[in-house]
């Protein structure tokens, strides 16, 4: 089980004071913010893209780089790529690149975006999202995974003979969750390649969310990757916390009557009631998080989103130490337990390059019986080195059925 | 003897409201109008003056409270609609229309609905085939050709020369939507709401190698 926190990267007034942070200080606390996590302890840290203000984050590699140069062990990820306004030819260079000089501590969560003229300021119809959604992932799927791809497709330019590098460290492509808030098209998608479901589980009541997800965990089964409980399922969460609750609430009001998302709608109390968000004490983010899996199924990945609604950077770390220090080792010992020992854990580069051999490892007897079984059937000799399974070997391509 | 849901949106701000008068007026002549048919009925009262903070909060998080989501589900689910609003400054209550804009776009899809509306004076009549039927007809809902417009003069009005008394609109209307109701499957239809759009493909046209 891997715990971390995501960031919108929102450029927002305090409340409670009336300043603005100016971006050059957003983006280099957000350096700070990373930088806490691991030192608390947290698996991930993953960042937003926008192409508008008030959000800075329009370059996210170039963010997670450097913090891959500052950091030892946190695994960097993405809260969303956008996978239908950039070029997947692009996003194939830029996160392999990335997983090279972090030296595979990278993954991708893929979303659309909902920003309406982000869409044609890139080229590109919203009304098309899904569809770029859909072939967008096609193509970077096949970049990672084929050393030399012809392609041709609705969206992009052809490619002929094209090879995407660096490639993928390792041979082994960057893990890829899908993020959706309410499309079952991209929980299918993410069913279909075997990939992770996100479900974002901040904005909208858990019911919305538990439908999606077993839907995808349905899916997942159906296409083959496993059983329905070893789909690799990540959330949403959001908290604030103080040892004494009710100065929770009083510390969080005022951010919450005027964030960006929620504010000014329903209060405090009733929107705490009806979704995730959580503000109290480090018991009562225990307490409901740790009865998610008896909701979504034993999961992989819970994310928080902490740096928002103009929370000022002294506030922020303060409440990654709570997070690092109170909730998740308890977190992760709520989780342990009666986890079934056939689903998985999060996906690191490491655990997905041992599955690749195992995976070639099977191919390669696959190979050999059925060349063997042929040879035998027709009385032909097979040698060592012409088998299915060594040609795919001596191409350097991982097996896709990881 | 079949059970047919109907919805009643009351779009009234008073207390007593003339607007929930008229939607129970329409709602009484359904029920005679049914049982003429053989059919039961199961009405459900959705006050939207009850629900207005809720509807303000959805537009603004773009979730449905749970007292909202029950409104929004029984009509998915309904056979017949009569949807009764005040008319201010032209046009159906910025209320009506809020509520209007937190449904699913398919919500009301082949709904058979009778349209109400209340005002002043029978100037602002027209409203109800200007602004209240073009807005169920871009829904794909099924508008009864009768709307029924109460002015508060027609509470106290008979039939005239030229002119109905308010009760036998409230019954021509109330038929037509009867009838259409008679025959709606809308209540027991089972809607997936995973259903893939038809073609769908998780790689897409040109996916595959």
């Amino acid at each position: 089980m891997q715990f971390g926190i995501f960031s919108v990267s929102d450029v927002t007034a305090d409340p409670t004071n009336h300043t603005t942070p100016s971006e050059h200080q957003r983006i280099t606390d957000i350096v700070t913010i990373a930088q806490k996590a691991e030192e608390v302890g947290l698996d991930v840290f993953a960042l937003g893209e926008h192409h508008n203000p008030p959000f800075f984050s329009s370059s996210p590699t170039t963010t997670l780089g450097y913090i891959a140069a500052k950091t030892e062990t946190l695994l960097l990820s993405t809260a969303t790529t956008l996978i239908t306004t950039n070029d997947p030819v692009k996003i194939a260079e830029d996160y392999a690149m990335l997983q090279h000089l972090s030296d595979g501590r990278v993954d991708l969560m893929m979303g659309r975006g909902n920003t309406g003229p982000v869409y044609p300021w890139f080229g590109q119809d919203i009304r098309q999202g899904i569809p770029l959604a859909i072939e967008n992932y096609a193509l970077l799927h096949r970049l990672w995974r084929e050393e030399y791809v012809d392609w041709q497709g609705k969206f992009r330019t052809p490619l002929q003979g094209f090879q995407s590098t660096p490639r993928p460290l390792d041979g082994v492509a960057p893990f890829v969750w899908h993020g959706s808030i309410r499309s079952p098209e991209i929980a299918e998608q993410a069913a279909y390649y075997g990939d992770g479901f996100f479900a974002n589980n901040i904005f909208w009541p858990k019911e919305h969310y538990m439908q999606l997800v077993n839907y995808y965990r349905q899916r997942f089964e159906h296409y083959g990757h496993g059983t329905a409980e070893q789909a690799i399922v990540g959330l949403g969460g959001q908290a604030f916390m103080a040892k004494n609750s009710q100065d929770a609430v009083n510390q969080f009001r005022p951010y919450f009557n005027e964030a960006p998302v929620y504010g000014h709608g329903p209060s405090l109390e009733d929107f705490t009631e009806q979704t995730p968000l959580t503000v109290g004490s480090p018991q009562q983010v225990i307490d409901r998080y740790a009865s998610m899996r008896e909701y979504f199924g034993d999961y992989q990945r819970q994310l928080f989103l902490m740096d928002h609604a103009g929370l000022p950077l002294k506030t922020v770390l303060e409440q990654l130490d709570l997070l690092g220090e109170e909730v998740v080792p308890v977190l992760r010992k709520e989780f342990a337990k009666n986890r079934p020992a056939t689903v998985p854990d999060g996906p690191t580069h490491a655990s997905l390059v041992a599955a690749s051999k195992v995976a070639a490892l099977g191919a390669a007897r696959e190979g050999s019986d059925a060349a063997a079984e042929a040879g035998a059937a027709t009385g032909a000799a097979t040698g060592p080195g012409t088998g299915a399974a060594f040609g795919l070997a001596a191409s350097g391509r991982p097996s896709e059925r990881v | 003897m079949a059970t047919k849901k109907l919805v009643v949106v009351s779009a009234g701000l008073g207390q007593p409201s003339s607007t929930r008068l008229l939607a129970d007026r329409l709602t009484t002549a359904t029920r005679e109008h049914l049982s003429l048919l053989g059919d039961e009925v199961s009405v459900e009262v959705i006050e939207l003056r009850d629900l207005a903070h809720d509807i303000t909060n959805n537009l603004l998080t773009g979730f449905a409270p749970p007292k909202l989501q029950v409104a929004l589900d029984a009509l998915s689910s309904a056979d017949g609609m009569i949807a009764v609003t005040p008319i201010f400054t032209t046009s159906y209550s910025g209320l009506f229309k809020s509520f209007i804009d937190v449904i699913e776009p398919t919500a009301v899809t082949d709904l058979a609905v009778v349209i109400g509306a209340t005002g002043g004076t029978e100037r602002h009549s027209l409203a109800l085939d200007y602004a209240m039927r073009p807005l169920f007809a871009y829904l794909h809902a099924v508008v009864v050709p009768t709307a029924v417009y109460a002015a508060s003069s027609d509470w106290g009005t008979g039939a005239g020369a030229g002119s109905t008394a308010l009760p036998d609109r409230v019954s021509r209307a109330a038929g037509e939507l009867a009838a259409l109701m008679h025959d709606s499957v809308r209540s027991s239809r089972v809607v997936d709401p995973f259903a893939l759009p038809s073609g769908f493909s998780p790689t897409g046209s040109y996916g595959e190698e």
